[in-house]
């Protein structure tokens, strides 16, 4: 009996379809993955096993739940089936848990939801719970506040929250996608773990298909809201019948960065950098700490070279790219072309700044819904080319679109209008407009889809070539940072633990750390030995 | 003209807004003739033609005496009977829709004050038997000029206190804060009392005091969207680019913060309104004798045998709040940039 039965489901906001004559079944204790790019409708095809669509959705065709069609169904049928037949677990965990309440009420409300316990069995349940999730010392921190958890204990409280009434069908929806490549390693295992001693059946969602293939028993492939190819895993990623599955199987970032000339000038140099935070306590905000963001980290970018600068979240990789452009107050010498920016007035600073710029991760927040994207682009030449006409201004900022492959009529359009890869290049036509030697890249992929990763980084690549850049490429995502970077720079609590040369970093890694993020990034393998964080 | 494509979209969604922008047309129809209202209301005739001579008594004082040898050389009475008779011996003139100023006492009344509406007094009179439309016209005038003064008076300090509070932060905001519960915890009617004993308030020493108080109301939530708004990512990437201080907060956090301001402005020019009608309503607003919608409300309070006033009172205030929140609802929608028109 299968325990899952979709047929011809539809999903519509007013005229616009978002999920087209979806059909699959899921069989108790088994993984079946929906995969494709943002916009596909896999998350929402999800949502209506649960009917737990945003409001405006329109959804119609069979979708049965263990027996019970879900669409149309009575509020109390479908109570009864969210979280006692089907738990879900979402992408982002620090949205999902209520920042107000502790974890345990949190996993408490979720089995007193469906049934009653009396107050020591309903602890001791939770306790059962979160001893079974991973989450450490259990017992002495259910008054924790989601805020004071690391984002992998948050996702096993979420896993905990899903597993409370023992349900036969797990919904993951991206359940990694927020979290570090170490971390999410974990947390896959976890949940494979699970599902094998339970019995479990899941509908994974991912947009990964490394995930994808290592975890999952039958895919199905959406685009645009249909279902192009569906198969058992091994079948379709071994022979694709569909050309948008070969398309995103091709997808990821491939080749290698263009050999430097080993006479390439310096452009950025950073010696003994330091960032530190104090941190202040009581009334008087005494100091009672430091945190070393940054401890004395030496960088070196020459024209034409990307950097790699990989690490987990709070590694402090980020804080370096800012205290190098003067972002941030930093200690250390910072160079930039040989001169060197500590105690520069800020009207010389801001003169150096057309030589050295920032991209941002996310290309939503990274460009001002206000303006149109010419007046984002002219930002910069507004500053630092103030005796340009207006109509040389408009040919630079066309040519700045131009070189990052937009047509020219998208300056008087805005960024709402443009797709997570398209405001990306208009966040790199901003920073290139001003015809920069060395630009920080901040995540510039981490919010993109992989076709859409892959076209953003071979276009940085050719503007690398192009203009002899200096980048500093600042990721978590190692696949990207190989075919990027020159050199490589591990970081791990604001120190560098391993550098060197890209090629012979990833090929024999020296240092404990760095072979597990490679464990975790390329075979998503978690580590025992406890070197990562959990 | 050309307007930018962003000009055209928000004034395409305003449009779109079909009860804000005709709120906006009849709010505007109406205030443009109150700004002429003493060409529509007042106890002076448009045009005189006396002895072959012109003469615009609206717009110029006239001796009594030119009429009339019997007269003295004061300023003309044009209501006085024997003047008009004088005039029309020698002569026309022609009157004003509505032949009383706001502080004229219509003396023929055959009931006494306040009168009934008729078709000498349209909405009636009040208790001075002053004309309750002249009155009112005059009053809508005076409320709304005094609303928007203070409005625009008040948002543009409280949107410069709240922009550098959020921007800057730290010691500066904990100050100006700290500063702001304790100027917010002054008790502003008392204040006003006092002060209503010392001097008599004219408009702008009440609009001077006034926005003592009211540039607060906007400061919280223009700091807010400052505080947010410095950590945004394209905030900081304009920093990046070498954008200054100021520039960044204009171009960048201020257009977010309007929006906030904008959603704020049509209650706080409502209440502007509202606080100038209540302060009259009080007797500590105007001096007395001054056109005002509150001092209609006070008088509707006090004959209630007369429900032509409160009546009258109630129509116009409520009329003018609904039309500036209507109008401000539709402002409000331009500014979002998700709305497409």
């Amino acid at each position: 009996m299968t325990l899952v039965t979709v047929e011809n489901l539809n999903v519509a906001f007013g005229p616009r379809h978002v999920v087209r004559d979806v059909g699959f079944t899921i069989a108790p204790g088994e993984v079946l993955a929906l995969v494709g790019e943002s916009g596909s409708g896999k998350s929402l095809t999800a949502l209506s096993l649960l009917q737990l669509l945003p409001p405006g959705a329109a959804c119609t065709g069979q979708a049965v739940l263990d027996g019970q069609q879900v669409i149309g169904a009575p509020p109390r049928a479908l109570r009864r089936l969210r979280g006692g037949v089907a738990g879900m677990v979402f992408q982002e965990p620090t949205n999902s848990l209520n920042p107000l309440a502790r974890i345990g009420a949190q996993v408490a409300e979720a089995i007193t939801l469906h049934r009653r316990l009396p107050a020591a069995g309903l602890r001791a349940r939770v306790v059962e719970l979160l001893d079974e999730v991973g989450f450490p010392d259990a017992r002495d921190r259910l008054d924790a506040f989601p805020h004071q958890l690391s984002g992998g204990q948050r996702q096993r409280v979420m896993i905990a929250i899903a597993l409370a009434n023992d349900p036969k069908l797990l919904i993951a929806d991206e359940p990694t996608t927020a979290l570090d490549v170490t971390i999410q390693a974990q947390i896959l295992k976890l949940l494979a773990a699970r599902k094998a001693a339970r019995g479990l059946a899941m509908l994974l969602i991912s947009h990964d298909l490394s995930i994808v293939r290592r975890y999952a028993d039958r895919v199905c492939v959406m685009k645009d809201g249909a279902i192009v190819e569906a198969g058992r895993v091994a079948a379709v990623f071994a022979t694709p019948a569909h050309p948008y599955t070969r398309m995103l199987l091709d997808a990821e970032p491939r080749g290698r960065p263009a050999p430097l000339p080993s006479d390439a000038p310096e452009v950025m140099r950073g010696e003994d950098v330091r960032v530190h935070f104090a941190i202040n306590h009581g009334i008087l905000r005494r100091t009672v700490g430091v945190v070393r963001a940054v401890d004395g980290v030496n960088v070196t970018v020459r024209a034409g070279e990307t950097v790699g600068l990989v690490g987990e979240s709070g590694s402090g990789k980020s804080t370096i790219g800012f205290a190098l452009l003067r972002l941030r107050e930093a200690q250390g010498r910072i160079a930039f072309l040989g001169q060197d920016l500590a105690g520069l007035p800020p009207r010389v600073l801001r003169r150096l700044r057309a030589g050295m710029q920032i991209v941002f991760q996310d290309p939503f927040g990274s460009l001002s819904p206000r303006l149109s994207v010419g007046e984002i682009v002219a930002e910069g030449l507004s500053v630092h080319a103030r005796d340009l006409s207006a109509a040389q201004r408009e040919h630079r900022v066309a040519e700045a679109l131009d070189t990052v492959g937009l047509p020219g009529d998208c300056a008087v359009r805005y960024p709402h209008e443009f797709s997570g890869g398209q405001r990306q290049r208009i966040a790199i036509a901003r920073a290139m407009v001003l015809k920069p030697r060395f630009v920080v890249l901040d995540e510039p992929t981490s919010a993109l889809d992989m076709s859409v990763q892959a076209q953003i980084v071979a276009l940085l690549r050719e503007l690398q070539q192009r203009h002899a850049l200096g980048y500093l490429f600042i990721s978590h995502d190692l696949k990207v940072v190989r075919a990027m970077a020159h050199r490589v720079m591990v970081l791990r609590g604001g120190k560098v633990v391993e550098e060197g040369p890209a090629e012979a970093l990833f090929a024999h890694p020296r240092e404990d750390y760095t072979r597990a993020l490679m464990a975790a990034a390329f075979a998503l393998e978690a580590d025992e030995t406890g070197v990562v964080a959990t | 003209m050309t307007l930018s494509p962003l000009t055209r979209r928000r004034l395409a969604v305003f449009r779109a807004h079909r009860r804000g922008f005709w709120s906006l047309w009849i709010f505007l129809a109406l205030f443009g003739a109150s700004l002429f209202a003493e060409f529509i209301a007042n106890d002076r005739p448009l045009l005189i033609s006396f002895d072959g001579h012109w003469y615009m008594p609206v717009l110029q004082d006239i001796s009594e005496d030119r009429f009339g040898p019997d007269f003295l050389p004061t300023e003309a009475d044009y209501s006085a009977p024997d003047v008009q008779a004088a005039i029309r011996a020698h002569g026309w003139m022609i009157w004003p829709a509505i032949p009383y100023h706001y502080d004229t006492i219509v003396l023929n009344l055959n009931v006494p004050a306040p009168a009934p509406p008729s078709w000498q007094n349209l909405l009636g009179t009040d208790d001075q038997a002053r004309d309750v439309l002249s009155r009112v016209i005059y009053g809508f005038r005076l409320s709304v000029l005094f609303g928007f003064t203070l409005t625009i008076i008040a948002s543009a300090i409280g949107i410069a206190a709240g922009a550098i509070q959020g921007y800057r932060g730290g010691l500066t905001d904990l100050l100006f804060q700290r500063f702001i519960e304790i100027w917010s915890g002054m008790p502003q009617l008392y204040l006003l009392i006092i002060l209503g004993s010392v001097i008599a308030p004219g408009f702008w020493i009440l609009l001077g005091f006034l926005l003592l108080f009211s540039w607060m109301s906007l400061t919280g939530v223009v700091r807010a969207e400052f505080l947010r708004g410095r950590n945004l990512e394209y905030v900081r990437a304009a920093k990046a680019l070498g954008v200054s201080d100021i520039a960044v907060m204009w171009r960048h956090i201020l257009p977010n913060a309007m929006v906030a301001t904008l959603t704020f402005l049509p209650f706080t020019l409502s209440g502007s309104v509202t606080i100038l009608a209540s302060l009259d309503f009080l007797g500590f607003g105007l001096p007395p004798g001054s056109p005002s919608l509150g001092e209609l409300v006070s008088q509707g309070k006090n004959n209630l045998q007369a429900p032509w006033l409160g009546i009258t009172a109630f129509v116009v205030l409520g009329g003018v709040l609904t039309l500036l929140i209507f109008i401000g609802e539709a402002v409000r929608d331009a500014f979002d940039p998700r709305r497409m028109p």
